[in-house]
């Protein structure tokens, strides 16, 4: 029921009492932004989670030697593990059943140059299937290749921002760049949706690296992944097999817990994931709270406002306003002004994390965001709570005998 | 007009009930300037507030303009308010953030009259009390008998059939409230029926018959030689 008049005289109560508009509006308003930008980070700890773990393949164990601490075959404790390429090959016998991908990683920074550009960068000795674990994507030219592997070929991968960084708007494809006091020819350039560390990074094969470091065959790490159909429960065989396989190999004792470490992705990834959901959770509660905290406001403002205008109203009915229009017209001036200032507080609350963007990155808050419906319906839930508030005084009001509301004080 | 029968109101205090009004009859033809006097709590602004539908009636029969007035809902009776009665109080009950015209054109508005019908009649009336200069003016800005004025002709744009003013001149001077009186009385003329509350003998006087209550009951009801308060104006 659409009402000019209505609405005229609503808008005089509210221009006429500015102050106790101002404060209910504020308080709505103040309500849903808090909860949108509460909810938004909620959703950025998320993303920044996301952003971490789920860039790399789940399905891949890690493998690190460290030193052992115990005593075992004849062997002091404290001794120094190391994998070599031997280790890979007799992985890669052992374990076919299991096995999808396997390659070792051998990471070092060097100073790289292009002309007079020159910066400091992770490189990596990997092999071909390297690409797998990280989830590179090949934007131009192509990944290391075995034939790289064989021929020990200087050929490097470089990341799409250690392309801008140092060959600007040239193209780095067939360039020769410096690693070190080393030429290297770029063969292709990747992208990676881990980041803008992830995207500085440049690849060769790891016969290379081993060639640079006098023909050695020392490998750091090596990433193993398992065939995704096995599932979890036979990785964790697959894991435990690995283990044994290598202790023995490597003559260490099977209960030292170092000498050898496995890492899984996945346990990993499940164990973060578990923590930035209870973030989440605790994030959300908190916005909820703030939420509620907006409709307790409204309800007190409401029996303020209410109470206030006791007098008036009982004016209103001796000059024959029916309870009905006496509900009908606060009501209305209660829900016009949460709709107003809660659409105007959610607003602003979007507006302000869409402009956040990356700049709380540092507090591992990446991209907040609400989505528009999540905002629209809690708005929504705040204006139907205000009404409720706003309705049980007004019909309290609405039935006071008039005589009771125009008594003298 | 109005028809009381044997009409009784108390109210609850707690444990005890306070028999206010103790069997009143009374009745008031059209056209009639009725001064109720009465000291307080003899029940004469209880009997008031009975006519005036602003309260409820225990037992006996109240008839107003041939209308049974009973069982009525709040609705019901806030319509019957607007239609046949207009209220003026002693504290003069404007509301604070409306101006004179808005306030005069207010049980207009609850008329369902619209706007700039609301805005001619309430100026109109507004004219009649002489305030018609001050239309824009909010109450704080107004003088006690100007308020007065304003809300006697909000009592009347809404063209009641009974006027029922509560104590009109409680709040205001011996010569401010003559000038109210003389408007009351100028507005009788016109053929209204008025009911006035009051305490004062002087008042009384200026009314066409003076009814008399004490404990609940009416003592005196006798037709008096009117005064008419523009002498004193």
């Amino acid at each position: 029921m659409f009402s000019l008049d209505r609405w005229q005289e609503i808008f005089q109560t509210i221009a006429k009492n500015k102050l106790r508009t101002f404060l209910s509006g504020f308080t709505v308003a103040l309500g849903i932004f808090i909860f949108v930008i509460l909810f938004g980070f909620g959703n950025g700890l998320e993303n920044t989670f996301k952003e971490k773990f789920l860039d790399d393949a789940t399905n891949t164990l890690r493998l690190f030697a460290g030193k052992t601490s115990k005593p075992y075959k004849g062997f002091k404790s404290n001794r120094e593990i190391e994998f070599r390429n031997s280790d890979i090959e007799d992985i890669k016998l052992n374990f076919p059943f299991y096995l999808q991908y396997i390659s070792p990683r051998i990471q070092r920074y060097s100073i790289s140059s292009y002309k007079n550009q020159s910066n400091n960068y992770p490189t990596r000795g990997v092999s071909p299937s390297h690409s797998y674990f990280e989830k590179t994507i090949i934007m131009k030219g192509r990944f290391i290749n075995e034939n790289d592997l064989k021929l020990k070929a200087k050929n490097i991968v470089i990341g799409r921002l250690v392309a801008i960084d140092l060959f600007k708007q040239e193209e780095p494809l067939g360039k020769f760049m410096s690693l070190g006091d080393v030429a290297f020819k770029v063969v292709g350039v990747f992208q990676d949706e881990g980041g803008d560390n992830e995207e500085r990074i440049i690849y060769m094969p790891y016969t290379t690296r081993q060639l640079l470091e006098k023909s050695n065959d020392r490998v750091d790490q090596i990433l193993v992944s398992f065939k995704p159909k096995l599932g979890a429960k036979i990785a964790m065989v697959f894991e435990k097999k690995l283990r044994l396989f290598l202790k023995n190999k490597k003559s260490i004792d099977p209960t030292d817990k170092n000498g050898i470490y496995v890492r899984n992705v996945a346990q990993q990834l499940e164990q973060n994931q578990l923590f930035a959901s209870v973030l989440k959770y605790i994030v959300t509660f908190v916005g909820l709270g703030t939420l509620l905290a907006g409709i307790i406001g409204i309800s007190n403002i409401m029996v303020f406002v209410v109470k206030e205008r006791t007098k008036e109203l009982g004016v209103r009915k001796a000059l024959g306003a029916t309870p009905r229009s006496v509900i009908g017209m606060i009501l209305q001036e209660s829900i016009f002004i949460t709709t107003l200032s809660g659409f105007i507080g959610m607003i602003i609350g979007v507006i302000i994390l869409k402009n956040l963007g990356d700049n709380l990155d540092d507090y591992f808050i990446t991209d907040p965001f609400i989505n528009i419906s999540t905002a629209v319906f809690s708005t929504f839930i705040l204006i139907i709570f205000g009404a409720i508030a706003g309705y049980i005084p007004a019909k309290r009001a609405a039935s006071i005998k008039p005589i009771v509301a125009l008594r003298d004080e | 007009m109005i028809k009381i029968k044997n009409l009784h109101k108390s109210y609850k205090m707690g444990s005890n009930s306070l028999h206010v009004l103790k069997g009143i009859d009374f009745e008031v033809k059209e056209g009639e300037l009725v001064a109720i006097m009465g000291s307080s709590g003899s029940g004469k602004s209880t009997l008031l507030n009975i006519i005036g539908m602003l309260d409820l009636l225990d037992t006996g029969e109240y008839n107003l303009d041939q209308v049974p007035i009973s069982n009525l809902d709040e609705t019901k009776a806030a319509q019957y308010r607007n239609k046949f009665l207009g209220f003026v109080f002693q504290s003069f009950n404007l509301i604070n953030y409306k101006n004179a015209l808005e306030n005069v054109s207010l049980p207009l508005y609850y008329q369902r009259i619209n706007r700039k019908e609301r805005r001619k009649v309430a100026l109109n009336y507004l004219d009649k009390v002489g305030l018609k200069e001050w239309a824009t003016h909010l109450p704080s800005e107004l003088s006690g008998g100007q308020k007065q004025r304003v809300a006697i002709a909000r009592a009347m744009a809404a063209k009641p059939k009974v006027l029922l003013a509560d104590e009109p001149t409680g709040a205001l001077d011996s010569k401010t409230s003559y000038e109210v009186m003389d408007l009351i009385q100028k507005i009788n003329e016109e053929g209204k029926t008025i009911l006035v509350v009051t305490h004062e003998e002087d008042i009384a006087k200026m009314c066409k018959r003076v009814v008399k209550l004490k404990d609940g009951i009416i003592v005196e009801d006798k037709i008096v030689k009117q005064v008419l308060a523009s002498k004193y104006v």
